[in-house]
């Protein structure tokens, strides 16, 4: 979306004149990124929004921005550097198409409630709503897939309204934010005062105030129950309250199963860890959460793949729901017990009133399940006896490579499920996927957004056939910042996941799901990134470690079982305890 | 759980867009709103919404908790018919000369408490306020008398039972067109236009 207005010759934007505290629209924009204490900002520039980049052509030495290919590469980046760095991710994109195309990623964060700000130029506020050349409605467009937006026309108004998206952004439930700013405003010179950080607006509040009787009733009730469980999502995440969750358990003796977004806040490997819940979760947790008689939900949000059917979902049980957002309470599964606030807060409060219990027996139930889930499932997965690859064993050999310490940012579909299911992870944040929107293309440019904001990381972005075609013109990207972004496609020749349930809900009528790739070495090769393919088992664990060991970004690509599924599974429509192994 | 009238009660920031932020929730559900008034409240750069669903309390619960969660509103309330005391307002447009010549309208304007806004030689206007049932019926008394058009306001407001943050808030300045126009050119002139 380059094209720039060919009407307008931009000024060259001096840079601040510190004397008279005269700053530009766009320099103000700027100088809010710094004093956000932004480093990194993925963007794409265009007419409209020509005055930032020009701006920012005098600030390369402190704000390091990255040039995507596309804007949702630079969206879908932003929310990968957020979620592996817990910080707000900086977009920017011109108007009309270059906003349009950040719709994706603004509504994939809303959902994962990810911390973003994105910038878009705007045309000239006189030119607002007669059609002119790249002007689009943004702000209505976004309103749905956004926590806040706001159309600034007056250069005065950036540096309150950058303090107050990036407060709004970061804070409570985090979100995206948009900010839509007019050329007219960027090119505008102002006085500036200086950028003073918003914390408190009026109509806003980020944390609920703690109910401590509630509180006291809900430790109360752990305390009396015989089988009380913990269902944990991102929200111990977004809290930074995983030591204060761990505490917790660990003073209760509480198994702790996570959805798919909480996975990785505590070690996977943790002695009272029961595994993942949902869909394509683990049996122990899915079977048990329809016996357990407390369920305790902290920072989850009971979406329908984790819950299955609401009216068979976990009736016998008493329900304890921690969260920030008061509008989650209740929204799907009746808590009992509601503990509104940061479970930063919350948790130390419970952990203070619950007992010290052994609960030994208890969990022994979840481990007898997963004895079974083990003989059915995970070690014909992990140890095919067939030649061909599985997308479990592919899984195997990175745990023991990387032994639980690298970052994993997958696309969506059944390597996704896989790799949630098999990967090992010691750390918070290590699990970046697209939890609610399930959108795919979104494994690429995460994961290049991942390594900015965890450097020092192995980042391995693990996505399926179809999800690459998607947003692979992101190696062009990786191709020219260097990113170190290890690409491993498992190839299964097809549209996995729906191929699995066409094959299992329609009568393996295959529409549509034969998808053929190019050869992604020569793709990667022209892009001067290295790789390999690997078919053969005997080859798999070397390449693995090859690609790790590769110094720069490198793609792999494994060809797996065309027509493997993922198991367990609880059929759409079907109760938690109805999950299927085969 | 039996759908019935619920009246939605928020007070937000005044800016601009949040209409629609706040409209797009009843959207995406599927609910229809019979009813929607935004004005300013007495405090300033505070404004009201008054929002008429029906629906379940469950989901008029759900709904407040997603409209107060947007970062301009600073609370929603919401309350079944018993619990306000509201009012719409109705204006009728009917030719001045049928009117003129026909008795029974008066008493009909009497019945229902209307009055004149607009007297011209061409039509008149009548205005009444009241519950939506009163305001039809008026609807139904005039038809005969060739009704030419007539609109009806979205619903205001006042909850009963009023606590906390209510009472910081002042009621509403009802406003009323002060300047006597031309069109009004009959209005003091009753005894010349009308006869018993």
């Amino acid at each position: 979306m380059s094209n720039a207005t060919t009407t307008t010759i931009e000024p060259a934007i001096a840079a601040p004149d510190k004397a008279t505290q005269t700053l530009s629209g766009s320099q103000a924009v700027l100088e809010a990124c710094l004093a956000e204490g932004v480093t990194t900002i993925f963007g794409y520039p265009g007419g409209a929004i020509m005055p930032i980049y020009d701006a920012l052509y005098d600030y390369a030495d402190k704000l390091e921005h990255i040039l995507v290919r596309h804007e949702q590469g630079g969206i879908h980046a932003a929310q990968g550097y957020a979620r592996a760095s817990g910080r707000t991710g900086v977009v920017f994109a011109t108007s009309g198409p270059g906003a349009t195309n950040l719709v994706t990623g603004l509504a994939d964060a809303l959902i994962d409630s990810t911390p973003l700000v994105c910038i878009t130029g705007q045309v000239f506020a006189h030119l607002l709503g007669t059609d002119a050349f790249q002007e689009i409605d943004v702000i209505n467009i976004t309103t749905p897939v956004t926590k806040w937006n706001y159309q600034v026309t007056d250069a005065t108004e950036i540096p309150a309204v950058l303090a107050k998206a990036f407060y709004i952004a970061g804070t409570g439930r985090p979100g995206p934010v948009l900010i839509d700013i007019t050329k007219n405003a960027q090119l505008q010179k102002f006085d500036y005062e200086g950028y003073t950080p918003c914390n408190h607006i009026r109509s806003y509040r980020p944390k609920p105030i703690v109910r401590k009787e509630y509180v006291a009733e809900a430790a109360a009730l752990i305390n009396a129950a015989q089988k009380p469980f913990v269902i944990f999502g991102q929200g111990v995440v977004l809290g930074k309250a995983e030591q204060e969750f761990k505490t917790f358990i660990e003073k209760a003796g509480l198994p702790a199963a996570w959805t798919i977004m909480g996975m990785g806040a505590i070690p996977t490997n943790h002695p009272q860890a029961v595994g993942m819940l949902g869909m394509h979760g683990n049996y122990a947790p899915n079977v048990l959460t329809n016996e357990c008689d407390v369920l305790i939900a902290i920072g989850m949000r009971f979406d329908d793949r984790v819950t299955g059917r609401l009216d068979k979902y976990a009736k016998q049980a008493k329900v304890i729901h921690l969260d920030i957002d008061p509008a989650e309470i209740d929204k799907n599964v009746k808590a009992d017990i509601p503990v509104w606030g940061d479970c930063k807060e919350t948790l130390p409060l419970l952990t203070a009133l619950v007992e010290k219990k052994d609960r030994s027996s208890w969990l022994s139930e979840f481990r007898e399940l997963e004895k079974k889930e083990q003989e059915q499932v995970i070690t014909p997965e992990l140890n095919p006896s067939s030649d061909t690859l599985t997308m479990g064993e592919v899984l195997k050999f990175i745990n023991e490579l990387t032994e639980g310490e690298a970052i994993m940012v997958t696309d969506v579909g059944q390597h996704q499920m896989v790799t949630c299911r098999y990967a090992h992870f010691n750390n918070s944040k290590s699990n970046i996927t697209s939890g609610g929107l399930g959108t795919m293309g979104f494994g690429l440019p995460a994961a290049i957004g991942a390594k900015y904001g965890a450097p020092d990381k192995h980042v391995i972005a693990i996505i399926g056939d179809g999800g690459i075609q998607m947003t692979i013109q992101e190696l062009g990207t990786i191709m020219q910042f260097g990113a170190a972004v290890k690409i491993l496609i498992l190839n299964n020749q097809f549209l996995g996941m729906v191929r699995q349930w066409q094959q299992l809900f329609h009568d393996k009528r295959y529409s549509f799901v034969n998808i053929t790739s190019p050869n992604y070495v020569t793709v990667a090769k022209g892009y001067g990134i290295e790789g390999r393919t690997v078919d053969q088992r005997a080859d798999l664990k070397a390449a693995l470690k090859t690609m790790l060991d590769h110094p720069g970004a490198y793609l792999l690509e494994v060809m797996v079982g065309k027509e493997n599924n993922v198991f367990p599974m609880v059929p759409q429509g079907c109760s938690v305890s109805e999950i299927r192994l085969s | 759980m039996q759908k019935q009238e619920f009246t939605i009660t928020a007070y937000t920031e005044n800016q601009i867009g949040l209409i629609n932020r706040i409209a797009i929730m009843f959207s995406r559900r599927k609910i229809n709103i019979e009813s929607l008034n935004t004005s300013p409240s007495e405090i300033e750069g505070i404004h009201r919404f008054t929002i008429v669903i029906n629906e379940t309390e469950e989901v008029v619960r759900k709904l407040c908790r997603q409209i107060e969660k947007q970062v301009e509103v600073l609370k929603a309330y919401y309350n079944t018919n018993d619990e306000i005391v509201w009012q719409e307002m109705g204006l009728y447009k009917v030719p001045t000369d049928i009117i003129a010549e026909k008795v029974k309208v008066e008493r009909l304007l009497r019945e229902f408490g209307a009055r004149a806004v607009v007297i011209r030689k061409d039509y008149t206007v009548f205005e009444t306020t009241g519950h939506r049932e009163e305001i039809e019926r008026l609807i139904k008394a005039l038809e005969p008398y060739h009704l030419i058009e007539f609109v009806r306001s979205a619903r205001v407001a006042i909850i009963k039972d009023s606590h906390g943050f209510h009472t910081k808030l002042k009621e509403f300045e009802k406003e009323e067109p002060g300047e006597e126009v031309i069109e009004n050119e009959f209005l003091d002139k009753r005894e010349q236009v009308f006869t018993m």
